[in-house]
């Protein structure tokens, strides 16, 4: 898994970090019943940062990234994205998740439309897009995503790369400002991580502000900017990559690293 | 060189598959004799269809397609087949297959029901068949208020009012939630629906009906003495055509008694069969004609005492109307008891000046008991409302048992658990008698609209648990897939959900209505004259006395074909549906 994540030279020129923060979480807490998930979380993420979350199994990052378009309720501290802060007001909610765009590990397609629509659905119902527009949106980003042909077919008759190559169009289509990846490479086959993996390189020049959690180490070398490690519901160590796997600071991180990286 | 590795030189042609695997031996072999345990059961069933058939098949063919009675059939059956001959007695089938689809509804309005269904069926078409053009949709939601009217009749106006009601509504929410949150809007709206039905379209009813019943009053009258002279006379000449031709069939009748006595005498020689068989025969044309007279009578007789009992009631009508105004004015003294029983008194005459005021006023469909319908066509009324209404009512009952909120929750699975509780004919009793006590004293409220509620509350209660299987067969994620999209509740549900929660629980659903269009026979034990209901009555009657297994095989084979449609159709949805593998 230490291997790079791409061959080619990755083009850097749009991926700036600016000043202003994309998200802001501050003291944030989150329990499961009497299950203390998440821990005094601090964590500020500029805009065009691309950040790497990884961190043992049951550490509490799918629980991290969800409560940043709410699809957990957190129950301490406080949430902003793009100035919204989180609360129970459906309006603001909804107003967050149409900002925020996610990948699912087990790419949640909706089986019984075609992936055109797919696409379109979203823009359609939620930004009120007329529906021809919605339609070449659609079609610009699954040529981005390399699979335009397949535009009428149903997710059932794809394969699981080109499938998740969807679901990253679908999110697309909504022009979210922040994308949120949750290990959208684990259900897949060794082949076609590298198709899902390269779209995310691309998005990633473009300078997307993303946020992935995944093992895929190479992709964090060459991505990311800053790799963030959890565990037990805690931000344990987060660091520029190069440093973060050269030279990691907790025993945490080592032992996790070695696992990891296979030594 | 090793012997493990080995490198093929030439590919193999494609060659066709042996003889015992493919035409008809390979079928046999593969699916009825795959080893000796199959082979023994074949033999078996093989043997089970021939003892059924040879005993059915017979019976069937031998049939009596003509007789007017159980004892003419046989008759008929022996001198054709021999006196030993068993056969169908369909002949009640042909003389009384319209009583067993349209029970007791006037014949000459036949084209009511008719149109009705024919209305409801096109409403349907589009939403069933997404084939078809979608501009048909925009007549479906008139069906609702169509159909009624046509099977019921009454004023024209009447389903314009009812729909004046929704537009009200429609008017109102947009209206208000442009001041107010939406979520109140809605119920204000619904309340005003509610006033306009409850207090407006009463008096304007009656209103537009004393303004066209007073303009008619002179004209109708004319007409009905007319009516009144004229028709004593058409009937009596009508009674002397009748009394003749009864004549003529008694004789024939007997004379054929008399053939098959000499026929079952002699043992059935070949021109006593065939003699009997003529007399049958020949018996037919008269008959026929004699049916048709009388009924022409009965449509005579109908016009007579509804000329006479209008005419009567048109000659009351102002001193109805003198003695209303004389108690309208003795109750403004009256006090305490006297005053109720005034009061009693003007309902009363209310009731009777409305019923003149009504016929004379009406501009629309001669309006139909309920107690008339009957047969297939109430069942199919039942049915189909019960069946379309309980979905939508059991897709919400299924959301409601999933909702956060715990009231509506509670709400919901008491209900969907109680209805389930209770066997449908409680219930079905409830409609019948005990509704009467809950509603306001006064109001009378139709008792197949009754019957219809409480069957389509209980199609609901069922339809919201297979639903709710088909919820929760579907993945958390996808859920999660919609709200990540930012479709809000409702969307999600409409857009994402349901579709596929009810595409899983086609066939749960379909079994439903199967099992609810079913049930509508029912009905019988209140009372109301569904398919098995008239059976009884047909039985009643001397000429059929006694017939068992035609009726019951006619309305069995009918609801098969009902109930076999609805299932081939969901099939073809499921097939329709498929997309992709998973
Ligand atoms: N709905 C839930 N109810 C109760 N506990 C939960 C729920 N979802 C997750 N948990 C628990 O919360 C902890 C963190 O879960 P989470 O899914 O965030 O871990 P993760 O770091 O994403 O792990 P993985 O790498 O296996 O995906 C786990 O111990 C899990 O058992
Ligand atoms: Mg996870």
């Amino acid at each position: 898994m230490s291997e790079l994540a791409t061959d080619r030279d990755i083009d850097r020129s749009k991926m700036s970090v600016s000043e202003n923060a994309a998200i802001e979480i501050i003291n944030m807490n989150k329990w499961y019943g009497a299950f203390h998930v998440l821990r005094d979380i601090n964590l500020t993420i500029y805009e065009g940062e691309r950040i790497v979350v990884c961190g043992p199994s049951g550490s509490g990052k799918s629980t991290l990234i969800r409560c940043i378009n709410r699809l957990e309720e957190h129950q301490a501290g406080s949430i902003v994205v793009d100035g919204i802060e989180l609360t129970n007001d459906l309006k603001n909610i909804d107003k967050v998740r149409s900002e925020v765009g996610m990948v699912f590990q087990h790419f949640n397609l909706f089986p019984h439309l075609t992936i055109l629509e797919n696409c379109t659905l979203a823009p359609i119902w939620v930004r009120k897009v007329p529906k021809k527009e919605a339609v070449e949106t659609a079609m610009h980003y699954l040529e981005k995503v390399k699979i335009p042909e397949q535009a009428n077919k149903y997710p059932g008759q794809l394969s699981g790369g080109q499938q998740q190559r969807v679901a990253i169009a679908r999110s697309l289509c909504m022009k979210p400002r922040i994308m949120l990846f949750d290990e959208p490479t684990s259900a897949l086959d060794p082949e076609m991580i590298k198709e899902v993996l390269d779209t995310m390189i691309e998005l990633a020049e473009e300078g997307m502000t993303m946020i992935c959690v995944t093992h895929e180490m190479g992709f964090a070398r060459q991505v990311a900017n800053r790799v963030i490690f959890m565990d037990q519901g805690q931000i344990v160590e987060q660091n520029e990559p190069e440093a973060f796997f050269n030279n990691p600071q907790s025993d945490r991180t080592k032992l996790f690293l070695s696992q990891i990286l296979g030594h | 060189m090793s012997d493990l590795s080995y490198v093929r030189k030439e590919m193999l042609a494609e060659q066709s598959p042996p003889a015992t695997e493919i035409g008809i031996i390979g079928w046999l072999r593969e699916n009825l004799f795959s080893n000796w345990f199959n082979g023994i059961l074949t033999v078996l069933s093989l043997v089970f269809i021939y003892a059924v058939f040879s005993a059915i098949l017979p019976w069937l063919l031998h049939s009596s397609w003509t007789a007017n009675s159980l004892n003419e059939c046989r008759q008929q059956v022996d001198a054709a087949y021999g006196l030993a001959a068993e056969g169908g007695c369909w002949a009640v089938i042909r003389e009384r297959y319209l009583q067993l689809i349209f029970g007791f509804y006037p014949s000459d309005l036949y084209w009511r029901p008719l149109l009705a269904f024919g209305v409801a069926l096109v409403a349907l078409a589009p939403v069933l068949f997404t084939g078809l053009p979608r501009q048909m949709l925009w007549f479906s939601p008139f069906a609702p208020f169509l159909v009624p009217w046509l099977l019921w009749g009454g004023a024209v106006w009447l389903p314009l009012m009812v729909i004046v009601g929704f537009v009200l509504a429609y008017v109102v929410t947009r209206v208000l939630s442009a001041v107010m949150p939406g979520l109140l809007a809605v119920p204000v709206a619904a309340l005003a629906a509610v006033l306009w039905w409850l207090y407006a379209v009463a008096p304007i009813n009656d209103g537009l009906t004393v303004l066209i019943a007073n303009q008619r009053i002179d004209a109708v009258a004319t007409d009905m003495r007319e009516q009144a002279d004229r028709l004593p006379g058409e009937i009596a000449a009508l009674d002397s055509r009748i009394a003749d031709l009864r004549d003529q069939v008694a004789t024939s009748e007997a004379e054929k008694d008399a053939l098959f006595a000499e026929l079952e005498e002699d043992h059935g020689s070949e021109a006593a069969r065939q003699a009997v068989l003529q007399a049958i025969a020949d018996l037919r044309g008269p008959r026929d004609a004699l049916a048709a007279l009388e009924k022409e009578r009965l449509g005579l007789n109908e016009d007579l005492s509804h000329a006479r009992s209008l005419l009567a009631g048109i000659e009351e009508l102002p001193a109805l109307r003198e003695r209303r105004d004389a108690l309208l004015a003795e109750q403004r003294m009256a006090r305490g008891e006297e005053a109720e029983e005034i009061a009693n008194q003007l309902a009363t005459l209310d009731t009777q000046i409305a019923g003149v005021v009504d016929e004379l006023g009406r501009v629309g469909l001669v309006p139909v008991e309920s107690r008339k319908f009957g047969g297939f066509m109430l069942s199919i009324t039942i049915g189909l409302v019960a069946i379309t209404v309980s979905l939508p009512i059991g897709v919400m009952l299924a959301l409601g048992r999933q909702s956060n909120l715990f009231i509506l929750r509670a709400i919901c699975v008491g209900f969907i658990e109680f209805i389930r509780g209770v066997p449908l004919i409680t219930l079905l009793f409830v409609a019948s008698v005990l509704l009467n006590y809950f509603l306001p004293p006064g109001t009378s409220f139709d008792i197949i609209l009754r019957v219809i509620i409480m069957v389509t509350l209980f199609a609901s209660a069922y339809m919201a648990e297979v639903v709710r299987g088909g919820l929760a067969a579907l993945p958390k994620g996808q859920y999660e897939a919609a709200d990540a999209l930012g479709l809000d509740y409702w969307k999600a549900q409409r857009l994402i959900i349901m579709p596929q929660a009810l595409k899983i629980s086609i066939p749960g659903i379909v079994s439903t209505f199967i099992g609810i269009f079913k049930d509508t026979t029912l009905v019988s034990i209140i009372g109301l004259l569904d398919p098995l209901g008239l059976s009884n009555a047909i039985r009643a009657n001397t000429a059929w006395n006694g017939i068992v297994w035609e009726l019951y095989g006619f309305i069995a084979l009918m609801f098969f074909v009902f109930c076999f449609s609805m299932s081939r159709y969901s099939m073809w949805l499921e097939r329709k549906l498929q997309t992709g593998h998973r």
